[in-house]
Order: C-alpha cells, then sequence, then structure tokens
C-alpha cells in the first residue's frame, strides 16, 4: 500500500479495531463525570432563563422586547441567522467533504452533524417566538383552510420555511443512516438487559451484512451529493430574506454567495470551539489531533477571507452605485453611533482569522480555541450590524431611532445556549461522539501503524 | 395440495443450517473469500465491522439500485411543488402581488428545489430500510456479538439435509482459507 511521507496520521497511536470501539464508546460507559454535571447545570440554568423571557414574550406580547417601530428586526433575526450559520459546518462537513473524499472529516462529522440539528432547532425557535402568537405558527404552511387561502409563495419568508424544515429533516435522516451502524455496535456490547434493549430498538436490527453496507454506502453517497446544495440553498434563501428587500444595506446581490461562506465560516469556529472542548474531555485527542483542527483552519481562513472580500466589495459598491442612500447606510455602518459593532465584527472576521496563515498559530490548540471564540463574536456582529444599522435610520429623519435589547431578549438567545448546550451533552452521553464505522474504515490507510511500517 | 403445504413449511429459511467463521483483519478477509470463491464455495454472507471495499466483486452482490427511487422520487417532488405553487397561483387563488405575473417561474423554484430535495432523500432512506429489512424493533440473528466490533465474519447456509461429509468439506474450505473459529450453528 502506498503511504504518503508527508501526510501524518489521521488517527494516532497505534490502534486496533477493538481499541477504537473502546476509546470512543467509553463517554458513554460509567456515571458522568464532575464536569458533565457542572455543565448540564449551567446549561440548565440558561434553559430556565429561556423559558422565562418565552413565558414573558408569549404572555405578554413582542412589546416586550426592544424592537420599535423603526427596528422591526433586531435580536430575533440576528439569532436565526446566527444559529443557521452554525449549523451549516456539520453538512458541509458530512456532505461537501465526502464529496471531496476527506478522510479527515470521519473524526469530526458525528458531532458536527449533531451540533448541526441542535443549532437549527435553536434557530427555528426565533422565527417561532417573533410571531408573536405562537399557536397560530402553523398558519407558515399551506394546508387546506376554511379561509381558502394559500401562503405566498412569492415570499422569500416562506421559501425560508420550507427550506429550513427541509434542511432539519434530511439533515436529522443523514445523520441517524449513518449512526444506525454505530448504534448496533453501542447494542452488542451492551452489558445490562434495559440497555441492550433501547439500542437493539434503535439499531433497528443492524447486523453488518455485506449487503446492507453496500446500500447504505450508496445511500450515504446520494444522501451527501442532496444535502450538499441543499445546504448552499439554505443560507441562500436566508440571504434573500434581506437581499429581496428595498432597505438600504440589505439590497445586494451578493448576498447569497457572502451569506454562505460566513454561514459555514461561523459554523467551523463553533465546531472548533465545541471539538476543542471535548476532545479533551472525553479522552479523543488521538481521534480529532492537531491535524484536523489545522485543516478546519484552514477552511476558516477561506471562508473568512471571502467574508472579508465581501464587507469590502459593499462598501465600494455602496460608493460607486452613486445611490444617496446606500453610500449613507453605509457610512453610517462604519462611522454612525453602531459603529462599535461595526469595528468588532471586522476586527473579528477579518483580522482575526488571517492569523491562520502562521502554522505555527494554525496548529496551537488554545490559540485556535481563542480565534474560534473570536469569529462566533464576530459572526454575531455582522447579522447584528447588518440588521439594526440597515434599519434604524431609513428614509424618514423623523422615524430614526436607536435600539436596545430588553432583559427578555437576552434571556430568550442565552435560553438557546441552554438548550444548545444541554442538548449537546445529553448527545455525548446517549450516543457514540464519532462514527466508529467510518473510522474504522480509514484506519488501515491512514492510521500510525501502516504510516510507521510502510509497505505491506 | 395438503401435502404440498406440509413441504413448504419445512422448508421455512430459518431452519437453515449456517457454518460461521470469523477474520480478524479485512485483507485477510478478502485473501480467504477469493479463495473460497476460487474452490467454488458459495458464501451467504460476510458481516463486518464497517464497509470493506472490494466485497461487492467477491460476494457478487449486484450494483444498489436505490439511486433510481432517489431519481424518481426526486423528480416525483418536483413535479408537486411546481404543479401546486402553479395552480394555486393561477387557478385557484390568483393574488396579484404589485402587478407581478402569476405564473411567476423564478420564485417557485426556492421551494421546488427543496421538495425535491426532500422527497428524494426520505425515499430512499425508507427504500434502504425496507429492503435491508431494518425497523425500529427488529429483532436481528446475532451469530457473533464480536462483528459489529472488530470481527469479519463469513456465514455459509448449510441445508438441513445436507450431509456429515459435505458440512465437513466446507469446514475444511474454510479453514484452507484461513479462518478461524469455525462452527456449526443451527
Amino acid at each position: 500500500m502506498y503511504t504518503s511521507p508527508l501526510r501524518e496520521p489521521l488517527i494516532r497511536g497505534n490502534k486496533n479495531y477493538k481499541q477504537v470501539t473502546d476509546d470512543i464508546l467509553a463517554p458513554m460507559a460509567g456515571t458522568p463525570s464532575k464536569y458533565w454535571y457542572i455543565g448540564i447545570s449551567i446549561a440548565g440554568l440558561g434553559l430556565l432563563f429561556g423559558a422565562w423571557s418565552t413565558y414573558i414574550t408569549v404572555f405578554y406580547g413582542i412589546g416586550e422586547w426592544g424592537t420599535n417601530k423603526t427596528v422591526g428586526w433586531a435580536w430575533d433575526i440576528t439569532n436565526f441567522v446566527w444559529w443557521v450559520g452554525i449549523g451549516h459546518a456539520g453538512t458541509f462537513i458530512s456532505a461537501i467533504l465526502l464529496l471531496f473524499r476527506q478522510k479527515w472529516r470521519t473524526s469530526i462529522n458525528r458531532s458536527a452533524e449533531a451540533m448541526t440539528l441542535i443549532a437549527v432547532m435553536c434557530a427555528g425557535f426565533f422565527p417561532l417566538i417573533h410571531m408573536g402568537r405562537l399557536l397560530l405558527g402553523f398558519f407558515i404552511f399551506p394546508y387546506p383552510n376554511t379561509r381558502l387561502l394559500w401562503v405566498n409563495f412569492n415570499s422569500p419568508l416562506l421559501w425560508d420555511v420550507f427550506a429550513i424544515s427541509t434542511y432539519f429533516l434530511v439533515s436529522l435522516i443523514f445523520w441517524y443512516v449513518g449512526l444506525i451502524p454505530d448504534l448496533g455496535t453501542v447494542r452488542d456490547r451492551a452489558k445490562t438487559k434495559i440497555r441492550k434493549a433501547i439500542y437493539g430498538f434503535l439499531s433497528f436490527g443492524w447486523t453488518g451484512s455485506a449487503r446492507h453496507w453496500s446500500r447504505h454506502e450508496t445511500v450515504s453517497l446520494i444522501l451527501a451529493g442532496l444535502a450538499a446544495p441543499l445546504v448552499l440553498s439554505v443560507h441562500t434563501i436566508v440571504s434573500f430574506d434581506f437581499a429581496t428587500s428595498v432597505i438600504p444595506g440589505w439590497h445586494t446581490t451578493i448576498f447569497p454567495p457572502y451569506f454562505v461562506s460566513g454561514a459555514v465560516f461561523s459554523g467551523f469556529a463553533m465546531v472548533l470551539t465545541l471539538m476543542i472542548i471535548s476532545r479533551k474531555a472525553l479522552n479523543l485527542e488521538d481521534y480529532i489531533t492537531v491535524n484536523h483542527i489545522e485543516s478546519m483552519n484552514k477552511i476558516i481562513i477561506l471562508t473568512g477571507s471571502i467574508v472579508g472580500i465581501a464587507y469590502l466589495t459593499e462598501f465600494f459598491m455602496a460608493w460607486y452605485s452613486g445611490v444617496e442612500f446606500e453610500t449613507y447606510a453605509f457610512f453610517n455602518r462604519a462611522f454612525g453611533p453602531y459603529a462599535w459593532a461595526y469595528w468588532i465584527m471586522m476586527t473579528c472576521n477579518v483580522i482575526t482569522p488571517q492569523l491562520f496563515w502562521f502554522k505555527k498559530i494554525r496548529r496551537s490548540v488554545l490559540l485556535t480555541f481563542i480565534i474560534s471564540i473570536f469569529v462566533n463574536i464576530g459572526m454575531w456582529f455582522e447579522r447584528f450590524v447588518i440588521v439594526v444599522t440597515s434599519l434604524h435610520r431609513d428614509y424618514l429623519p423623523s422615524s430614526w431611532t436607536m435600539y436596545r435589547p430588553t432583559i427578555v431578549e437576552v434571556g430568550l438567545y442565552v435560553g438557546t445556549f441552554g438548550l444548545f448546550f444541554t442538548l449537546f451533552l445529553l448527545f455525548i452521553r446517549v450516543f457514540p461522539v464519532i462514527a466508529i464505522a467510518e473510522v474504522k474504515s480509514v484506519l488501515k490507510s491512514s492510521g500510525e501503524k501502516t504510516k510507521t511500517t510502510g509497505h505491506e | 395440495m395438503y401435502l404440498n403445504l406440509q413441504e413448504k413449511k419445512q422448508k421455512l429459511p430459518d431452519m437453515n443450517k449456517y457454518i460461521t467463521a470469523y477474520y480478524m483483519d479485512e485483507e485477510d478477509l478478502m485473501k480467504g473469500l477469493r479463495q473460497m470463491k476460487a474452490k467454488g464455495l458459495k458464501v451467504s454472507d460476510v458481516l463486518t465491522p464497517f464497509p470493506v471495499h472490494g466485497i461487492d466483486k467477491v460476494l457478487e452482490i449486484p450494483r444498489s439500485r436505490l439511486t433510481r427511487v432517489g431519481f424518481i422520487a426526486g423528480a416525483v417532488g418536483a413535479a408537486v411543488a411546481f404543479g401546486f405553487q402553479a395552480w394555486v397561483f393561477t387557478i385557484d387563488y390568483p393574488l396579484n402581488f404589485g402587478g407581478k405575473p402569476f405564473f411567476s417561474v423564478p420564485s417557485f423554484i426556492p421551494v421546488t428545489f427543496e421538495l425535491t430535495v426532500l422527497f428524494a432523500a426520505f425515499a430512499m432512506v425508507i427504500a434502504l430500510l425496507i429492503t435491508n429489512k431494518l425497523s425500529p424493533g427488529t429483532k436481528p440473528l446475532i451469530h457473533d456479538e464480536r462483528c459489529t466490533d472488530d470481527r469479519f465474519l463469513v456465514l455459509v447456509k448449510v441445508d438441513d439435509d445436507s450431509s456429515d461429509e459435505s458440512i465437513s468439506q466446507i469446514k475444511l474450505t474454510l479453514a484452507e482459507a484461513g479462518a478461524e473459529g469455525i462452527l456449526l450453528k443451527a
């Protein structure tokens, strides 16, 4: 077998198949550690704060928010776009990197996809709650009704309904199809009867037959082929929410590619934030190595640079268009009352990822962790800047106003963090965090054993 | 007629015996399978902890037709989505949005695309579960609990009425092909 002398092994530590199973399933066994309990308690507190804010919003209405006549959209849509964007990394890793035959994705795809699902749930919460009357949420679906009305299929907000629901459902089945063989492994190693019964149920009776694998592989590949354009379409459609309007600062044709790369950018940052903690906490450092971190950092440089160019292009076009309102909207962004938000965005998204050009920084776990948090913050501010600065000074100076969030809005945002971390912490206890079968299938070609002994 | 039914009952597939043997490495497994094939031994199935590439050819597993299911369902999804939107806006309830055309193809595309993907993905996964006979609560026959861990199990079906001689012949072929733990299971 040919082994490249330049590439380092993907999986370190001379593992055999049994050790791979043991290592990956170890976090699911026994009682959770002290840190797990601390983590889930903090997340639970966040969730409680969110529940209180939801109660206030539903009971008293969205008048409890800081939004007003001029700034009609604010934290709700900012958080929605931010969470959807974070979700994009999971699908990018599991679908697009599968099509590009990137073997390193096998160590991170499972947890990144779980992160996608949870992030999309958090995202979906905001459009639901911003309707004010939650009980009428089903009005967004085209169903036969006594009013004889259908939904407006020409509206990007309706496209969003379809895009986000399809994205969630397809990601869910893609993730679960990949999980079935690994759940079979959990079932076969279960010690107690209850555990065996639960995982037997969840694994759908998987045996690992060669015929089953053959079909499983076919379906995984086609699902990846379907999910790849899907993930690009989702943020494209999210960007249409803005781009098809006539608000200066929103009405730009570069929004779709700019939003998609921004989404992948923020998503990878979130994957890194989570992975760097969990590889340490779950003792999976042999599986998620510095090479994995470096590969993800390279994608961050690429997408971060695309985002940077998009910012500059927008600014240039605002001036070049010669439209007074367009020029003012951008001038106001950079030098108006929300300039601080704009410059946080510029620093976090344009300058910090460029540090990854240095190999030392790219391969440093600590610095990557810090920069990933900067990117998360920067990408949140990007959406805030786009939404709020474009709205708060509209065509009529007498309606100019400022926006500041209320405690209820902060609570809703913190609540989604609580939901995110609660579900993620439950996920690492209940399901294998790394795709066991997929790691085993790249072990021979990319494990340390083959790399050191060379030819066989 | 009655007699015929009785005969059929006795030949239920579950009544078959199996000979199982395992390998600890997929390369040994592939070598072994090729040897068995050369000697004319019919391997009914191989249970592996992960997909082993090239095994389809040796076991003569035909290429999966699930892709066709995906294509057909995707086409149905596209037709349903586009047709429905067109019907709503031209026949059932035409609404005037700022004088724009009722039959506005570009704005029907996003929903059409999403439903194409949704239909294709769900149809393929459902077809996968049906063809693989996988469903929540299915109780599979587990020959060896380690074949979802690190063992590659070879299954050879033996007829009920086959002689001891032919069984020992199969066992010999398996042993010659380097398989371990050869067992006859009823």
